[in-house]
C-alpha cells in the first residue's frame, strides 16, 4: 500500500485527538487521524455521554416511581412504571451513534484524513497501521499522541464474568439485582446511583475514609446523605479482597473484619490508567512522569515534533482538558505562539445531587498560604430550588481576603453542573467578589445562589 | 468633601526614608480603594502603596526620584464621604492644586485609619507557585499578549486586583514601538536624551562610587582546572532526584568558599572604616550578583555553611527568580558577608570585580574553556576557568589574598576535598 506523508498525524480520535485534528484542518494543515475503534474515544462511546444518558433514564424512572408511590406532593398520579433496560441501552446507543457520526462529519468537513486501525510506532515520525485492507505506513512531520486511558483492573478482581468495568456497565441489557461497586470515586458513585434508581440493590466499597475523597466533607455530605436515603450501602475504609470461593460474592475486609457480600455483578471503578505503553510507544523512550507521558506547557514530549494530549499525559483525566490541549497543539503546529495558561479546569460529578468545582477548595487555598474569605449560600434559601423540589446543597465561593479575587467556586445540588460555565468564566476573567455580586443573576434561577454567595463572602448577602 | 492623606508607610525595619520610583496616578485622577497609587523603594525592595479610600488625587508629595521620610505625607485624596474627611481642616494649598509639601507638616495630619503599611511592609512567606499566581488577565488579553510576543509578567495591570486589561497590553506595545528606532540609514542623528537616574540604577551608582572611592582594591586572577569538577557535576546531575535542581558550578564554589573561609576567616567580614572596626562572621552569607530587568541586585544565600550543595543550589535558584521577578524581600537582598560575581556565561577571561561595600572580598567567575595544558609530556585538553577576585587591601594583604585564592583552587581542582569533613 502506498505510504501516506502528512504534516500532522494524530493518534487517537477521542475528544483531545479529534479536536486537535479539526482545528489543524481549519488552519489548513495537512492532517491524518488514526483511530483503532470508533471516533469519539472514551468520552463519546463508553464514558461521559453514555453514562449521562443512563443517569437521565434512571432519574426519569425514579421520579416516575416516586409519583406512583404516592410520595408526590405536586398532585401528579401515575400507574406503576417499569423499565425495559434493553430499550434504554438502545436509546443510549442511538445518541452515541449520532455523536460519533457527527465527529466523522466534522473531521471530513475540516479535510482530515481518517485511517481506521491500530497504530504502531516505527520511530518518532513514522507509524504503521493495521487496517482492514492491509498495512498502511504514515510519515508525518509532527505527531500528536492522544491514546487515552483504560479502566484500572484490580489483580484480585480481574475483569470477566461477574466482574465488569464501566464500559460493560453502560451496556448491560439486564438489570443486576445486586450490584457491588468497588471504588467510591465519581465514576463508581454516578453509575452506582443510576443502577440503584433503576432498581438494583447497590453496595459501594471504598478504600479511604470518605467517598469522593478529592472533595471536602461539606461538598460530599449531601451526596452521602442521598446515598443512604436511596438505600445504597457504603463501606468506607474497606478493601475488596477478591471473589468468594463459589464466585458469587465479593470478599471485603474492613474495620469490622472480613465479610462476603453477595453480588450478581461487581463493577470495578477504581480509576483509569494511561495507554502509554504498547503500540511501540516504549521504544520511543519518551520521558515519563509516573505512568504518564511527561509534557511541558506546550504539550511537547521529550522528543522533538512529538506532542501528547489528554489522559495519557496525566490528571485530571477530563475530556475538556484534552480538548483544550488538542486545540492548543493544533495552533502551535500552525506556527502560532501558544502555551497552557488556563487558570482552572472545572470538574463535575454527576452524582445525586451533582457536585461542581472550579479553582481552589478552601483547604487548598489555605494550604497555599492565601488568607481567604469563604461565602456559602444554601439552596434552601433559593426559590427556584424549592419549585424544583431540590433544596439540598449550596454554592460556595473562595476569595483572597486582601483583594477579593475569586480563587475557587464550588457547588453541590441538583443540576448545578450547568453552573460550571459561570464558575470557570469568573475565574478565567479574574473576577473579584464585587464582579459576581454586581452582576445581575436572573430570577428565579439556581444561579442566584452564586451571586448571593459572593455577597455573603463580603458580609452582605440579601436573602439569608 | 473630605480629604484623606496617605503617608509614606514604614516599609521596613530601621528604614527612615524611601524613594518615590513611580507615581501610578496623577493629580485629578480618580482612584478606587485598594488601587496602587505609588511605588517606593528602600534599599533594594520596591513596594507599591495602595489607597485605602476612593476619591480624586489632589496632591502628590514629590517628584519621581525624591526621597520622602517615613510618615511624611505622600499623597492627598479628596473623598466623597463625610466620614473620611469631616474632621480634617483642609490645608489652604489643596484648592490650588500646587504641590506645597512644606504646608503639610506631619503634625497637622490627623490619623485617619491605620496606615496601609502593615499589609505591604511584611511580604507574605514564599509559597509554591500555582495557576493562581499567573498574571491575572482574561483569556482574550492573554491571547493578544501571546500573539505579540509579550510576557504578561512585564506588565502592571491597572484593573481591579491588578488585572491586566487589553489597554494595558496595547499601551505596552505602543511604548515598545517607540523604543524601536525607525530605520534611517546614514541619516544624521541630533537627538540627545537626559535620563534622570532613579530607583535601583541610582542605588547601584551610589554603591559603586562608594566601593571604589573608599576601598583600595587588590585584584588577583588565577587559572583553575575544573575538569574534575565538571565531571563530578555531570555525574551528580545525571543521578539527581526529581526534586533536586540542576547543579551549576556556583553551588560548588559556594561550598568551597565555606571551606576556605574556615581557614581564613578574615575574608568573610565587613569593615566599618568610619569606626575602624572589622566584624568577622561565623555565618557565611553569600551574596550572588544577579542581573535583573531593572539592574544589578545581590540576593543573599544565608548560612551557606549550614547548607548542603543541593540546598545551596535550590536556595540560589529561588532567590535569583525572586530577584528577577522583583518579589525578593529586603531581608533577602541584604546582609551578605562575601559576594560571588559570575559573568562566565557571557565569556571574558578576566574581570575586576568591585567589592560589595562594606564587605572585604568578592570572587568573580570567568568562562570555562577547553585549553591545551602541558602535562609534562604532552599537551592535553583540560577545562580551564579563571577566578578574578578582589580584596580590600586595607584588611587583606596581597599574600593572604593569594593564599585564599590558591586554597579555593586546590578545593576546586580536587572537588572531593569540598565534601570531606573537617
Amino acid at each position: 500500500m502506498k505510504e501516506i506523508v502528512c504534516k500532522l498525524l494524530v493518534i487517537g480520535a477521542g475528544p483531545g485527538g479529534y479536536v486537535c485534528a479539526i482545528r489543524a484542518g481549519q488552519l489548513g494543515i495537512d492532517t491524518v487521524i488514526v483511530e483503532a475503534s470508533r471516533p469519539g474515544g472514551t468520552c463519546l462511546t463508553v464514558g461521559c455521554i453514555p453514562s449521562k444518558a443512563l443517569i437521565h433514564a434512571a432519574e426519569t424512572l425514579d421520579a416516575t416511581r416516586q409519583m406512583a408511590n404516592g410520595k408526590n406532593t405536586m398532585g401528579i398520579r401515575v400507574e406503576a412504571p417499569s423499565i425495559d433496560l434493553s430499550g434504554t441501552i438502545g436509546w443510549k446507543d442511538g445518541i452515541v451513534d449520532r455523536l460519533t457520526g457527527g465527529v466523522v462529519g466534522l473531521l471530513q468537513k475540516a479535510r482530515v484524513k481518517i485511517v481506521s486501525g491500530r497504530a504502531r510506532f516505527r520511530d518518532g515520525k513514522t507509524v504503521e497501521v493495521e487496517t482492514e485492507t492491509g498495512q498502511q505506513i504514515i510519515r508525518a512531520e509532527t505527531v500528536v499522541i492522544a491514546t487515552g486511558s483504560d479502566p484500572v483492573e484490580l489483580a484480585a478482581l480481574p475483569f470477566g464474568g461477574r466482574v465488569i468495568s464501566s464500559t460493560e456497565a453502560l451496556s448491560l441489557r439486564e438489570l443486576p439485582s445486586k450490584l457491588i461497586v468497588v471504588g467510591g470515586g465519581y465514576i463508581g458513585l454516578e453509575l452506582g446511583t443510576a443502577f440503584a434508581k433503576l432498581g438494583s440493590e447497590v453496595t459501594v466499597v471504598e478504600a479511604t475514609e470518605q467517598v469522593l475523597p478529592i472533595y471536602d466533607a461539606d461538598l460530599v455530605k449531601p451526596v452521602t446523605r442521598r446515598l443512604v436515603e436511596r438505600g445504597i450501602k457504603v463501606f468506607t475504609n474497606a478493601k475488596a479482597v477478591g471473589l468468594s470461593d463459589k464466585g458469587d460474592a465479593l470478599v471485603v475486609e474492613g474495620s469490622g473484619g472480613r465479610q462476603e457480600l453477595p453480588a450478581e455483578q461487581i463493577l470495578v471503578a477504581v480509576g483509569r490508567r494511561p495507554r502509554s505503553v504498547g503500540s511501540g510507544l516504549e521504544d520511543l523512550d519518551l520521558d515519563r512522569s509516573g505512568p504518564y507521558l511527561r509534557i511541558d506547557d506546550r504539550c511537547r514530549t521529550s522528543m522533538r515534533g512529538v506532542y501528547a494530549i489528554g489522559d495519557v499525559t496525566g490528571e485530571p483525566m477530563l475530556a475538556h482538558r484534552a480538548m483544550a490541549q488538542g486545540e492548543m497543539v493544533a495552533e502551535i503546529v500552525a506556527g502560532r505562539k501558544r502555551a497552557w495558561d488556563k487558570r482552572c479546569i472545572p470538574s463535575i460529578c454527576f452524582t445525586d445531587p451533582e457536585i461542581v468545582s472550579a479553582g481552589l477548595l478552601p483547604r487548598e487555598a489555605r494550604a497555599l498560604g492565601y488568607e481567604v474569605k469563604v461565602g456559602q449560600f444554601p439552596f434552601t434559601a433559593n426559590g427556584r430550588a424549592m419549585t424544583m423540589q431540590g433544596e439540598d446543597g449550596f454554592v460556595r465561593v473562595v476569595a483572597r481576603a486582601d483583594t477579593n479575587l475569586v480563587l475557587g467556586l464550588q457547588a453541590v445540588g441538583s443540576v448545578v453542573s450547568e453552573l460550571s460555565a459561570a464558575f470557570s468564566m469568573a475565574i478565567e476573567m479574574g473576577a473579584r467578589l464585587e464582579d459576581i455580586g454586581g452582576t445581575i443573576h436572573a430570577h428565579p434561577t439556581r444561579s442566584e445562589a452564586l451571586q448571593e454567595a459572593a455577597l455573603k463572602a463580603m458580609g452582605h448577602a440579601l436573602h439569608i | 468633601m473630605g480629604e484623606f492623606i496617605i503617608k509614606m508607610p514604614d516599609v521596613g525595619e530601621g528604614v527612615a526614608e524611601a524613594e518615590i520610583v513611580e507615581w501610578l496616578v496623577k493629580i485629578g485622577d480618580p482612584v478606587r480603594e485598594d488601587m496602587a497609587v505609588a511605588a517606593v523603594m528602600t534599599d533594594k525592595a520596591t513596594v507599591e502603596i495602595p489607597t485605602p479610600v476612593s476619591g480624586t488625587v489632589v496632591w502628590l508629595g514629590g517628584e519621581i526620584g525624591d526621597t520622602i521620610a517615613v510618615r511624611s505625607p505622600l499623597i492627598r485624596i479628596e473623598t466623597d464621604g463625610e466620614d473620611n474627611g469631616a474632621a480634617v481642616p483642609p490645608p489652604a494649598s489643596v484648592t490650588t492644586e500646587e504641590p506645597k509639601p512644606e504646608q503639610a507638616a506631619p503634625a497637622e495630619i490627623p490619623e485617619k485609619s491605620s496606615s496601609p503599611a502593615p499589609s505591604t511592609a511584611s511580604p507574605p512567606p514564599p509559597r509554591p507557585a500555582t495557576e493562581m499566581d499567573k498574571p491575572l488577565a482574561a483569556p482574550s488579553v492573554r491571547l493578544l499578549a501571546r500573539d505579540n510576543g509579550v510576557d504578561l509578567r512585564q506588565i502592571r495591570g491597572t484593573g481591579p486586583a491588578g488585572r491586566i486589561l487589553r489597554e494595558d497590553v496595547e499601551q505596552f506595545l505602543a511604548q515598545g514601538m517607540e523604543v524601536q528606532p525607525a530605520r534611517q540609514d546614514l541619516a544624521k542623528k541630533t537627538s540627545k536624551e537626559e535620563i534622570k537616574l532613579i530607583g535601583l540604577r541610582r542605588r547601584i551608582a551610589e554603591k559603586m562610587a562608594l566601593s571604589i572611592s573608599r576601598i583600595p582594591h587588590i585584584t588577583y586572577v588565577e587559572e583553575v582546572d575544573v575538569t574534575a569538577l565538571e565531571e563530578l557535576r555531570a555525574t551528580m546531575n545525571g543521578a539527581r532526584k526529581p526534586d533536586q535542581p540542576k547543579l551549576t558550578l556556583l553551588p560548588f564554589l559556594m561550598r568551597a568558599l565555606v571551606k576556605a573561609i574556615s581557614i581564613q576567616p578574615d575574608v568573610n567580614a565587613i569593615f566599618d572604616d568610619d569606626a575602624g572596626m572589622l566584624t568577622r562572621f561565623g555565618a557565611v552569607h553569600i551574596g550572588i550578583a544577579t542581573q535583573t530587568p531593572s539592574g544589578l541586585t545581590v540576593p543573599v544565600v544565608r548560612h551557606a555553611e549550614a547548607r548542603s550543595i543541593w540546598d545551596c543550589a535550590t536556595e540560589m535558584m529561588r532567590l535569583a527568580e525572586a530577584a528577577r521577578a522583583g518579589t525578593a524581600t529586603r531581608d533577602e537582598l541584604t546582609g551578605s558577608t562575601i559576594t560571588i560575581s559570575s559573568l562566565g556565561a557571557l565569556g571574558g577571561i578576566v574581570s575586576t570585580p568591585v567589592i560589595n561595600h562594606p564587605e572585604v572580598a568578592i570572587v568573580g567567575v570567568n568562562k570555562i574553556a577547553t585549553r591545551p595544558v602541558w602535562d609534562g609530556a604532552q599537551f592535553v585538553p583540560r577545562k580551564m576557568m579563571n577566578l578574578s577576585s578582589s580584596f580590600d587591601h586595607r584588611i587583606i594583604d596581597g599574600w593572604d589574598a593569594a593564599t585564599f585564592v590558591q586554597q579555593l583552587r586546590t578545593l576546586i581542582e580536587a572537588p572531593a576535598l569540598i565534601f570531606i569533613e573537617g
